[in-house]
């Protein structure tokens, strides 16, 4: 039991980061239709930023590592609103959706690579060797655990419940909803289509780079492709719980974590990818709207 | 015999004395260069440009003329490879190569039926996901395939007898099957011939479909699927007809990679890697060279294969400034230029969806019937 409740605290750890990246996917998703594929990257550009933040925070300012959090979240944004200008808009203006997603996937082996050929960030991966969040075990109840896992999760669900209020309650939050109900009839009642998605990408983006400080908590390595699996079984998790729905991001942010932990335990550590994505398969297959979504009939 | 059949004919013989042409260019070749050119730099470059052109004409089946964006496509591919090398293994070991060089027809025939063997098989993993999978609709579709992909990749690695202690513990250098696949250099040359053959055929097998009722109905699934149901095109089968087909013959390339290197690891059938032995790139070599034009698909593959064959052996690449050369160490990152600025700028590739006709070439265009024909062009 004891040792359940371990990988139920490892699945809801995971989980928590799973659940901020497919934030990104589902809002994004949400409002252009689109799957994007870089998001996964912004994760990468955020855990580089910390990478060269949390030295001179730490040392030449001396304040706390996770203040480098902030910078994070700056870069992520401006990167986001960047592919979306450069990339996204124009294609979105004159090609198919097909198009669109092909951009998102050039966009992500871009972001790749370049951090690869650049060379203060490098192919081989960089150690962050500053505590972020302290990783000496603690044991609640015999459970063996973490700060940096208890932050995680309490970071995790503040974010999320303020997004939520965020969503729901504020001007901006209405006109994002209204945007990804209807393009056309939002521009009527007087919203600003435009800069309702580049708002978008830029809070997915930033909760992208809050991941990447989460990530970096716990494994204090960087690498230039530590995003795409990570976004990719985000984006799992967003399929999951309802494409398009922020409960559902989190819901299935949390599944999938939980999934992961327990295949990773009880099955076999190296099929837990493979794993994952059947279970993508198989909701899709049985309910393509996900958990929390409603089947919706085309319009022809 | 009516007009229509005339031209037709003449669109056949016109073709046949295309690849004729093609191959006596090869045969000249092989005789003019040196040895060591040909067979250490243009018989293996031959090869793997002929894998690329089948993988690149099969991925736009599905994507440019069904208009579904599939990610896995090298999985299928590593099906195909994993399914001939283990064939090819077990023949080995079962001593059929026993006396000490296999004879020339059996070699023939063991290439042949690996490589069948691992396209049917990947044709019928090609089915098992497409079913499903095409219920989805492009997005959904681009996911699955992309899990599909890393499943496969997944899976493969963790078999006992094909990953980890299997097939990928050879090195590039030290061979993984002493007969069969996995040929030399001196086999390759001596079997360049088939290579190109196969690719010819399986080309002029997919513009045959592509020009037959089937590929009719596929092209108006992708114009407007709801449309081509109205007009009681079944769209369920047809895409899944595609899928199989297309992934039958990116199983008949994967058979092919086997047949050409002498190891295998999982890491050449992934969505991205360092090399160029990924799905992205095939995707890249789609959209470059037109979403819905098999010439298109020929010639970009060409294209791109000689390019990265530059950036990686060229001398010219010396005399670039140094950051430049260190960006050629990534060369996914210039494809992924490549992919965004043809994305952006023309969205459905170069080419379209024009096809090269040297028939149309030579005899005009306002013949009656110019449509029905089209066979190993743009070679």
């Amino acid at each position: 039991m004891t040792e359940f409740l371990q990988q139920l605290i490892i699945g809801l750890r995971l989980g928590s980061v799973y659940a901020l990246v497919a934030l990104g996917y589902t809002m994004v998703y949400g409002i252009i239709r689109l799957i994007n594929f870089a998001h996964g990257d912004f994760i990468m550009v955020g855990g580089y930023t910390l990478y060269f933040t949390i030295p001179i925070l730490l040392h030449q300012i001396g304040l706390p590592a996770w203040v480098g959090v902030l910078a994070a979240i700056v870069i992520c944004a401006l990167v986001g609103v960047a592919v979306e200008l450069v990339a996204y808009r124009p294609v979105r203006k004159k090609g198919t959706s097909m198009s669109a997603l092909i951009t998102a996937i050039a966009m992500s082996l871009l972001l790749e690579n370049l951090a690869q050929a650049i060379p203060a960030m490098g192919p081989n991966p960089r150690v962050i060797s500053e505590e972020i969040f302290s990783t000496a075990p603690i044991s609640i109840g015999g459970v063996s655990t973490n700060l940096a896992s208890i932050m995680t999760i309490l970071i995790a669900a503040v974010v999320m419940a303020a997004l939520q209020l965020f969503v729901q309650k504020t001007k901006l939050g209405r006109a994002m909803r209204a945007v990804s109900e209807n393009k056309e009839a939002s521009t009527l009642v007087g919203i600003n289509v435009n800069r309702t998605i580049v708002t978008t990408f830029a809070i997915g983006s930033g909760l992208a780079a809050v991941a990447a400080l989460m990530y970096c908590a716990q494994y204090h390595t960087v690498t230039t492709t530590m995003g795409s699996m990570l976004g990719l079984k985000a984006f799992v998790a967003a399929v999951l719980g309802g494409i398009g729905l922020i409960p559902g991001a989190m819901l299935g942010g949390i599944v999938v974590g939980i999934i992961e932990a327990l295949v990773t335990a009880y099955i076999s550590s190296s099929l837990a990818n493979a794993v994952v994505f059947l279970v993508l398969i198989v909701v899709l297959l049985v309910k393509p709207a996900g958990i929390l979504g409603k089947n919706v009939g085309e319009k022809v | 015999m009516n007009t229509l059949q005339k031209t037709k004919l003449r669109g056949t013989g016109v073709n046949l004395v295309l690849i004729v042409l093609l191959f006596a260019a090869v045969l000249l070749l092989s005789q003019t260069l040196s040895d060591n050119v040909y067979r250490r730099v243009l018989v293996p470059i031959i090869w793997q440009m002929c894998i690329f052109i089948l993988l690149g004409t099969s991925l736009n089946l599905t994507l440019g003329y069904l208009g579904q964006l599939t990610l896995g496509h090298m999985g299928f591919a590593g099906i195909g490879a994993y399914t001939a090398a283990l064939t090819s293994l077990a023949l080995e070991r079962a001593g059929l190569f026993e006396a000490s060089e296999a004879a020339p027809g059996q070699l023939i025939l063991v290439i042949l039926g690996c490589c069948l063997l691992g396209a049917i098989f990947a044709a019928l993993l090609g089915l098992l996901v497409g079913i499903p999978a095409l219920r989805l609709r492009g997005d959904y579709l681009a996911i699955v395939t992309l899990g599909f992909g890393l499943i496969v990749e997944n899976v493969i690695a963790n078999l006992p007898f094909a990953g980890g202690e299997g097939l990928s513990r050879g090195t590039a250098s030290s061979s993984l099957y002493a007969n069969g696949l996995g040929l030399s250099t001196a086999l390759q040359a001596k079997y360049v011939w088939l290579v190109l053959l196969i690719t010819v055929l399986c080309i002029a097998i997919m513009c045959m479909l592509i020009n037959s009722k089937y590929g009719r109905a596929i092209k108006a699934i992708r114009d407007d699927e709801i449309a081509a149901a109205a007009s009681g095109v079944n769209t369920t089968y047809y895409k899944i007809l595609t899928f199989v087909v297309s992934a039958f013959f990116a199983g008949l390339a994967g058979g092919l990679y086997a047949t050409c290197f002498s190891s295998l690891t999982t890491a050449s059938f992934t969505f991205t890697s360092s090399s160029i032995w990924n799905s992205t790139f095939i995707v890249v070599i789609v959209v470059l060279g037109g979403m819905g034009s098999m010439t298109g698909s020929v010639l970009a593959a060409v294209a791109m294969y000689l390019l990265n064959y530059e950036i990686k052996n060229g001398g010219w690449v010396n005399a670039l400034p140094g950051f430049i050369q260190s960006l050629f160490q990534f060369p996914m990152l210039i494809y992924a230029l490549v992919l965004l600025v043809i994305i952006i700028f023309r969205p459905r590739g170069i080419l379209g969806t024009y096809e090269f006709s040297l028939d149309r070439l030579l005899f005009g265009k306002d013949r009656p019937g110019r449509k029905a024909r089209k066979g190993g062009a743009g070679k």
